[in-house]
């Protein structure tokens, strides 16, 4: 316990302290739709937004407590359950840090997304606040159970937010959702008892504290076990190819905010967790398995961006433009250098941005024609220019162009992959051409060509649309100019983790002057 | 042997002395006025239920002297017994809440009903305190003729007289089980005392095979009582068949009893063998909760798949009891809490969504039931997602603590079973939660809301929230209670 003002708790639980407050609050008497329209619904819009704002603007503390070192910080220690020695252990380092406040940066943004939900209001915003706090507690949770707890947390709100506000399919896809996600981590709960109680002979007692149980001395089988258990959980939630087939149905499925969010954040667990907990505390066995990871992530590159190419729904092409890019973010993560690592993580807070990006356009897309098919769109330029120059910034940060953001995590990614081992790099690398290929051509499908007759008096963007397109293209701009702020905290934690399987852990200069130029 | 009179002294089966005091009172009443059952009764009953609590608590504080045992070596006023104690009593309380409304209702509110939950209960705590073989069976004989009655309660439905006497004869089938392993058990140690069979079984040259067939039998009829795979057969039609607040009470009762008895049982008297009767634990606890699990899903019927949700639920404890440490067995006194609460909040809601009787307990009675009430699709989704085992719930860190135990006793493949089997679990819980949230209501009337269940309801709620966000207030007490002596 360092003591001083609790960022993290803080964070973490403010948005569920709102979504309480608004589950308290949803069978209060209130006017009726008939007697107010929409507006009678706003009040909990209103409350959920300022909420999420309220949370990221006590992120922001985070970001100016944070020291640019490694290890962990702002760290807050508490009794849990005594008798396991399972604590309450919050703490951030450079990696978890930009992946808190991607999630309090685009959970706003996904509110003003979802203004037009119009059932059950409430509740819907209530899971989404419930969703934040599950996320958030899962990026900065150092005790294993903690974590799990927030893990399989945000199951049932996320799970809630498809099926009820999906469209179409939306109870299958929800359903899909949890029983892969529920099925994957189920082994995750054995190896992480077995390893805590692996603990008590290793360490002295019992604990769940990550951070005594690095360096624990493991059999090198047992270590190949466990890491598979740990991989498995997070396998199927980055998703890694083959165990991605729950992410097209439960991304098209939910509702705009329910894919921002998924896409944005909840894919990244996946990813986070990998370099959390299966190279922190299984470094032997991570390399041992380095090549069947690298293997499905190039695998799973290649695929999704096949299968996006031939896609004309715009967010199952979204969706698995998503596996493709998450494939380059695992790719990076186990390449086993410094600019591997470091592009995997800023590539993580990349690809929150643009896809999320890219979810918010298709749901302004949608709104506007009432479709998704692309066969049915066209020509939208004409009418909505600002939508229609929004979605060609994104598209082009989504396929890495040079001075937008995704260009500097790819290009680590490829670099740091490239020093390590070349074929995956080489192969790798025909993900970028093909999302070039497959996000132009939607955008052409989208945006030029005839306008359908019935598009004509498709209306441009609306001033809350502004609202939640203006920041975060902001932000892939600002991140494509000038990433140094980021790299030069995401580096020394970066550094930390990649010299426990490293090719070439005295690589940390070149990553310095990549990233600063 | 000369044979020495016990001193009478009764004050550690005070709590059993009053509830069954209660109990005849209501009979006497209810057989001079007949005309005044219904609600009085209850509020005698409840009365009943909280001064027996009120009793045990004060036995907590006031822990009994050295010797442990009492009235001969029968009875055991130990922690472990008063936990128990204090946990059935509990049960009962909600069983009466349940009970009247449900009674009012349908219009059978009779006295019989309170005096035979009230036996019912007395047969339980003294199952849980229960240091002799044949008190156990005692117990479990009280206990179990007064379910067999309260099942057939409702005599005008057929399908409650049906569950009852499968019921009977199921469980009379069981109590000759339980009868012939107290034999084998006394012929290997001379005596039906847990501690003086411990003693003669861990001397020198004793028959095991003898013990071992004891032991065996003694398993096979405690799991009969609390619903274990192979010998679950009546546990579906029972549920399903006897009165919904009859159903919850026993599905959290005696399962709780049960395992009270069975884990002193096996713990003390089998001590010195339950290595040899480990494999089968492991067995009987990995078949219960993938059968419970997997026939789960093929249930229409909410008290038929919250039976086979029950018989799972029996498998997982049996993993903290396979563990045979003293983290499995707070771990299983932890999981019987969680378990009880919300198998009785389950219930509840199905009493809620009934309305009348046994009315609507099909599936499809659920369908857009957060719409029709939100508050109660609410609570059935958190009773749901805590018997799956998702957290912050009481049924997630009771998982884990059982898991835990197993783990620390090299039962790692067990845990695997365990979690796998939660997965499939997992499944239908989850159906229910689509068909209560994500359907289109089949009626749009609302589900009113009733003052009855829904204490019951804040109560259930309430533990399995707690106890899923702060384990610790019950996990503390439970250090020293679930060690276990004689």
């Amino acid at each position: 316990m360092t003591g001083g003002f609790p960022w993290l708790t803080v964070t973490v639980f403010l948005p569920l302290v709102g979504a309480v407050a608004l589950l308290a609050a949803a069978p209060l008497p209130r006017r009726r739709p008939e007697a107010g329209g929409f507006a009678g619904e706003d009040p909990w819009r209103w409350l959920a937004l300022l909420v999420s704002i309220a949370t990221f603007v006590v992120s922001l503390g985070i970001l100016t407590e944070f020291r640019a070192e490694p290890g962990f910080q702002l760290v807050e220690d508490l009794d849990w359950i005594g008798p396991l020695n399972i604590r309450y252990v919050l703490g951030v380092d450079g990696i978890s840090l930009f992946m808190v406040l991607l999630t309090t940066f685009l959970m706003p943004l996904a509110i003003l997304a979802s203004w037009r939900v119009d059932r059950q209001v409430p509740y819907f915003m209530a899971s989404l606040l419930a969703l934040e706090t599950a996320v958030l507690g899962a990026f900065v949770a150092l005790d294993l159970l903690l974590f799990f707890v927030f893990f399989e947390g945000l199951l049932f709100p996320m799970y809630l937010v498809i099926g009820i506000w999906g469209s179409g399919r939306r109870v299958y896809a929800a359903v899909k959702f949890f029983l892969f996600t529920m099925a994957g981590s189920a082994l995750l709960l054995v190896a992480i008892l077995f390893l805590a109680f692996r603990a008590e002979s290793a360490l002295g007692q019992v604990t769940f504290d990550l951070r005594e149980l690095v360096g624990m001395d493991l059999p090198a089988a047992t270590a190949r076990w466990l890491f598979l258990a740990f991989f498995l959980a997070f396998a199927v939630k980055v998703p890694l190819f083959p165990l991605h087939t729950w992410l097209p149905d439960a991304h098209t499925e939910a509702p705009t905010a329910g894919s921002v969010i998924l896409a944005g954040v909840l894919l990244k667990i996946g990813a986070y967790g990998l370099i959390r907990f299966n190279l922190t505390l299984f470094p032997g066995a991570s390399e041992d398995f380095r090549g069947l990871v690298i293997t499905l992530a190039v695998i799973g590159i290649v695929y999704g961006a096949v299968v996006a190419l031939i896609q004309t729904d715009i967010k199952r092409l979204v969706a698995y433009s998503s596996v493709s890019h998450l494939g380059f973010v695992v790719m990076g993560i186990f390449a086993g250098t410094l600019q591997g690592m470091s592009g995997g993580v800023i590539q993580m807070v990349n690809h929150g941005l643009s896809t999320g990006a890219l979810f918010l356009l298709v749901g302004l897309l949608y709104d506007r024609t009432h479709t998704r098919d692309l066969d049915r769109l066209g020509g939208l330029a004409r009418r909505t220019p600002v939508l229609a120059g929004f979605f060609l910034v994104v598209a082009l940060s989504s396929l890495g162009l040079p001075g937008l953001n995704g260009f500097v995590g790819e290009f680590l990614i490829l670099l740091g992959t490239f020093d390590a081992s070349r074929l995956p790099a080489v192969i790798g690398a025909t993900g970028v051409i093909l999302s070039a290929i497959y996000l132009l051509w939607a955008y052409q499908r989208s945006m030029h060509g005839d306008l359908p007759s019935e598009l004509e008096s498709t209306p441009d963007l609306s001033v809350r649309e502004y609202a939640f397109m203006v920041p975060i293209v902001l932000a892939i701009v600002a991140i494509g100019v000038f990433p140094k702020p980021l790299l030069d905290r995401i580096e020394p934690a970066a550094d930390r983790h990649v010299r426990l399987i490293a090719v070439d852990p005295a690589s940390a200069d070149a990553v310095r002057a990549t990233g600063g130029g | 042997m000369p044979i020495r009179p016990p001193d009478l002294v009764l004050a550690p089966i005070l709590p059993e002395l009053v509830l069954a005091g209660v109990a005849m009172l209501i009979l006497l009443v209810d057989a001079a006025r007949p005309s005044r059952g219904g609600r009085a009764m209850a509020v005698v009953a409840f009365v009943g239920v909280l001064g027996a609590a009120a009793v045990v608590l004060r036995q907590w504080h006031v822990p009994a002297a050295d010797d442990l045992t009492v009235l001969g070596g029968m009875v055991a006023v130990d922690r472990f017994a008063l936990f128990f104690r204090l946990v059935i009593l509990g049960c009962a309380a909600l069983g009466v809440l349940l009970g009247a409304h449900y009674l009012e209702r349908t219009g059978e509110g009779r006295g019989e009903y309170y005096a035979l939950l009230l036996f019912a209960t007395a047969g339980m705590t003294l199952l849980a305190s229960a240091a002799d073989l044949i008190v156990v069976f005692l117990a479990l004989e009280v206990l179990s003729l007064s379910l067999y009655v309260l099942t057939g309660f409702s005599w005008s439905r057929l399908a409650s007289q049906e569950a009852s006497l499968k019921y009977f004869l199921l469980g009379a089938f069981s109590s000759a089980f339980f009868l012939y392993g107290i034999a084998l058990a006394y012929g290997a140690a001379g005596t039906t005392s847990l501690g003086g069979i411990a003693e003669a079984l861990s001397g020198p040259g004793q028959s095991t095979a003898l013990a071992l067939a004891a032991g065996g039998l003694l398993i096979v009829g405690f799991s009969f009582k609390v619903a274990a795979v192979p010998f679950h057969m009546w546990t579906p039609d029972v549920y399903q068949g006897a009165p919904s607040p009859v159903t919850a009470f026993m599905a959290a009762g005696t399962k709780v009893a049960g395992f009270a008895a069975l884990i002193r049982v096996t713990t003390v008297a089998l001590g010195p063998v339950s290595w040899e009767l480990l494999p089968a634990l492991v067995a009987v606890s990995a078949l219960t909760m993938v059968v419970g699990s997997i026939l789960a899903i093929a249930q229409d019927d909410v008290k038929r798949m919250l039976a086979y949700s029950s018989i799972a639920h029996a498998g997982f404890v049996l993993v903290g009891v396979a563990a045979a440490n003293q983290e499995g067995v707070s771990g299983s006194m932890f999981y019987l809490v969680a378990y009880a609460a919300m198998i009785l909040g389950s219930f509840a809601v199905v009493i809620v969504v009934s309305r009348t009787g046994e009315g609507r307990t099909s599936l499809r009675s659920y369908r857009g039931l957060a719409r029709r009430n939100p508050v109660l699709g609410a609570l059935l989704a958190l009773f749901l997602l805590s018997l799956a085992g998702i957290p912050p719930t009481a049924g997630f860190i009771a998982k884990v603590l059982v898991f835990e135990a197993a783990v620390r006793a090299g039962l790692e493949g067990l845990v695997v079973v365990a979690v796998l089997a939660s997965v499939v679990a997992a499944f239908f819980y989850i159906r229910l939660i689509v068909l209560a949230y994500m359907e289109d209501p089949e009626e749009t009337e609302r589900v009113p809301a009733e003052a009855a269940p829904g204490v019951a309801l804040g109560v259930a709620a309430a533990l399995t929230l707690v106890l899923g966000i702060l384990p610790g207030l019950l996990l503390d007490p439970l250090q020293n209670a679930a060690v276990l002596r004689w």
